[in-house]
């Protein structure tokens, strides 16, 4: 069976149940948000990328698992690294990639987003990775489209649930952490513009469903309006919050919140909030740093902190990829090829 | 002639038949005994009969945005509603900030299925910069003025139209909204806004201007009237100014006391509106202000849009939702009013507020004209978006079941709808 199974997907078997896993995922058509998944879940998911994370390392880092699949990447806003992660994890799945890329201000012209993602299931593909700078665009796509599994990679400040699940993969394994242990115990805090971030809201998911206790460490104009539901707590004081942690995770700060009244100055946020050489020194010798990039060297984190030893947002980077054959792998392909098995 | 129902109107409750001849009630008798041959007669039996209904903030669309709505469309809907007539809201294109457009949706007025009152901009193009020329406007019948849409954000110019308003005899109706501190939220401030990653708009963008109009009031000395409110705040201060004497009104639209901001975890923009779709204790609030009588009037918000407008991004598609045609049945079901109140709130009272009781509103008496409303309180249906008269299906509602529903509509006589069907 494990022969079989190897052949179909191209993946080292024996270390997973993939027909008990698939079992499990079956009904989850679309990686929409964190919540979809839950904690077990999100620990499929982080096991399955172990296997991923090998396939990665060898000389031709390429699985059969996807072939005749076709993912297109569908990006309304501009990510030039988020899309090219999905797009290598589909590739290294042997699925068809195709790109659309427009910025929402050229929709406004004329076709609208409703016509312009049927078009795109009309030319025949199984998954569409969408990002949009409006919050629950992924949401509105997957309730107009019949048939293609929908990939949230990141709605406006709501969601990127794939960067949660890279993040989360990272901090197990960087912190040597037990699979089954998830990260039950461990502190960690999310600093800076928490209010405008989608990677905070689906890290403060998957962070808090795998048991960690999470603390939001930012200045109260740039915290969402209203924490009630959030099972976290706050801070302002970054200098007291960082000796406790197991992990401090540095949002991008843009520039533009000056110009709405969030914030004096770049200067006064890196004063009061950024992680310089000062404050890194106030972590415990094996804290991570991480951060979900592209990095503001000087304004949110120091660039020698960004590069010294604790850090890991090279390896958040990589691990993105296997992250995403991961996802790609559970809506798309394991049902199929776990048939052949 | 209206045959075997019970006569709800301002002045109690009683059964009676209504004989009706050149758009006038000619009698209103226990049992009507012969009927002239030819005369149509319309069944009533179970039904309750009611002067028509009166809404107070419709919005037409006409001219400008006809592929959302028509006078004509708008007002089909409105006759199956119930209504008989409603105050089409200015924020057209080009806005009705003059005699001439004015005149316009007027001239299609007088062919709809409904009389079609327009409410005049407060200022020229609703800009907030300058007084539109509202007395060549109530010259030609306009007795509300709104810049609706969007509220007048300074101050002193809302104090000079009040004040010069004041001599015209006509009333000021606002959209509460401060727009730097709304900022352009899409959904109510709170909770699911914070989950959702949607900007939201507090409770207090409604609520500063509810107190600055309060002031202005009291300083001015005019009537206004309040658009749509919509928080627990908002109506504790309406609340507080009637006690003190102040010559204002409020109404309240059907849903802000049947769905809150939970709705929009969908990321259903049919669920887009302003003022945006508030928390469980505000619907309380603003139950509890048709109640007590704070709020004044049930009005509509109806705000039609297309398809493919509301097929955009949450964030980008445009804020409103149908409402003439469930509005009544919504009142029935969801507010536990005995039905005389529902009918106040959504006939005589705000025909009252718009300066229409010569024509409507009642009362159910021989001279007055015909404009009446059958309602079969205990009809149970379920709404259907595609099955709207109105040209938009941006309805919040498919799928609920109501207790309540229009069997015939008559305007000036005539019956525009028959056991719930348009006659034209």
């Amino acid at each position: 069976m494990t022969d079989v199974r190897e052949t179909a997907t191209g993946l080292p078997g024996a270390a997973i149940d993939l027909a008990e896993m698939a079992g499990r995922h079956r009904g989850h058509r679309h990686l929409l948000s964190i919540a979809d998944l839950g904690a077990e879940g999100i620990t499929d998911v982080l096991r399955l990328t172990d296997s991923f994370v090998e396939v990665s390392r060898r000389a031709i880092p390429k699985v059969p698992a996807l072939r005749g699949k076709t993912v297109v990447s569908v990006f309304f806003e501009d990510s030039t690294r988020t899309r090219l992660s999905f797009e290598t994890a589909a590739r290294r799945l042997s699925a068809d990639v195709m790109t659309f890329s427009a910025s929402s201000s050229s929709l406004n012209k004329g076709e609208s987003l409703k016509d312009t993602v049927q078009t795109i299931q009309a030319m025949g593909v199984d998954g569409l990775v969408v990002r949009h700078s409006g919050s629950g665009v992924p949401w509105q796509v997957a309730g107009w489209l019949d048939g293609p599994s929908v990939i949230n990679a990141g709605d406006g400040w709501h969601e990127h649930p794939t960067q949660a699940l890279l993040d989360c993969y990272t901090i197990t394994r960087k912190l040597g952490l037990a699979p089954e242990a998830g990260l039950s115990g461990r502190r960690i805090a999310i600093v800076g513009d928490i209010r405008h971030s989608r990677v905070a809201r689906s890290d403060v998911l998957a962070f808090t469903a795998l048991g960690a206790e999470v603390t939001l460490v930012a200045p109260p104009t740039l915290l969402p309006p209203s924490l009630a539901g959030w099972p976290v707590s706050v801070s302002h004081d970054l200098d007291r919050v960082l000796p406790t942690l197991d992990v401090v995770y540095v949002l991008r700060l843009q520039r533009e919140r000056m110009l709405e009244a969030l914030l004096p100055s770049i200067r006064e946020y890196t004063a009061t909030y950024g992680l310089t050489r000062r404050r890194a020194a106030l972590l415990e010798e094996d804290a991570l740093i991480m951060h979900p990039g592209p990095v503001n060297r000087g304004v949110e984190i120091a660039a020698e902190v960004a590069d010294q030893p604790g850090s890991v947002i090279t390896a958040q980077v990589s691990n993105g990829v296997a992250v995403r054959m991961a996802v790609l792998f559970l809506l798309l392909g394991s049902g199929v090829d776990l048939a052949v098995a | 002639m209206i045959r075997g129902g019970r006569i709800v109107d301002p002045g109690g409750s009683h059964p009676a038949d209504v004989l009706i001849q050149d758009g006038v009630i000619t009698s209103v008798t226990a049992t009507v005994g012969s009927v002239p041959a030819g005369t149509v007669v319309l069944d009533a039996s179970g039904c309750l009969v009611t002067p028509g209904l009166v809404d107070l903030h419709t919005h037409l669309r006409e001219p400008g945005r006809e592929e959302a709505e028509t006078v004509e469309t708008g007002s089909r809907a409105a006759a199956l509603g119930g209504y008989t007539a409603v105050v089409a809201m200015p924020n057209t294109e080009p806005a009705m900030d003059s005699a001439a457009v004015i005149r316009q949706v007027q001239h299609l007025g007088a062919s709809a299925l409904c009389d079609v009152h327009p409410a005049g901009a407060i200022t020229v193009g609703r800009e907030g910069r300058m007084l539109a020329p509202m007395a060549e406007m109530a010259a030609l019948g306009v007795r509300i003025f709104t810049d609706d849409g969007s509220g007048v954000q300074d101050s002193r110019l809302m104090r000079r139209a009040m004040e010069y308003a004041s001599a015209l005899g006509v009333t000021l109706a606002q959209h509460c909204e401060d727009a730097s501190l709304a900022g352009g939220g899409h959904m109510h401030e709170g909770e699911w806004s914070s989950r959702l990653g949607l900007a939201g708009q507090p409770a207090e963008a409604e609520e500063l201007m509810v107190m600055r109009d309060l002031a202005l009031a009291r300083l001015t000395g005019a009537k206004m009237h309040f658009l749509h409110l919509s928080t627990a705040r908002s109506l504790a201060m309406i609340r507080g100014a009637k006690h003190s004497g102040l010559a204002v009104t409020a109404e309240v639209a059907p849903h802000h006391f049947t769905l809150t901001d939970e709705c929009v975890a969908t990321y259903d923009s049919v669920y887009k509106v302003n003022p945006p779709l508030r928390t469980a204790g505000d619907i309380e609030a603003v139950k509890e202000a048709l109640a007590d009588g704070t709020a004044d009037a049930i009005a509509t918000d109806h705000a039609p849009h297309t398809a493919e407008a509301k097929e955009a991004p949450f964030d980008q598609a445009p804020p409103g939702m149908l409402g003439l045609e469930t509005a009544l049945g919504l009142a029935l079901t969801e507010l536990d009013l005995p039905a005389e109140r529902v009918f106040a709130l959504m006939s005589w009272q705000p025909a009252a507020i718009a300066g229409l009781s010569a024509g409507h509103g009642g009362p159910v008496e021989a001279g007055r004209p015909a404009n009446l409303c059958v309602v079969d309180p205990d009809e149970m249906w379920t709404v259907d978006p595609s099955a709207s008269a109105s040209r938009s299906r941006n309805n919040p509602y498919a799928g609920r079941k109501l207790r309540g529903r229009v069997r015939h509509t008559v305007l000036h006589g005539e019956p525009v709808v028959i056991d719930g069907e348009a006659q034209r």
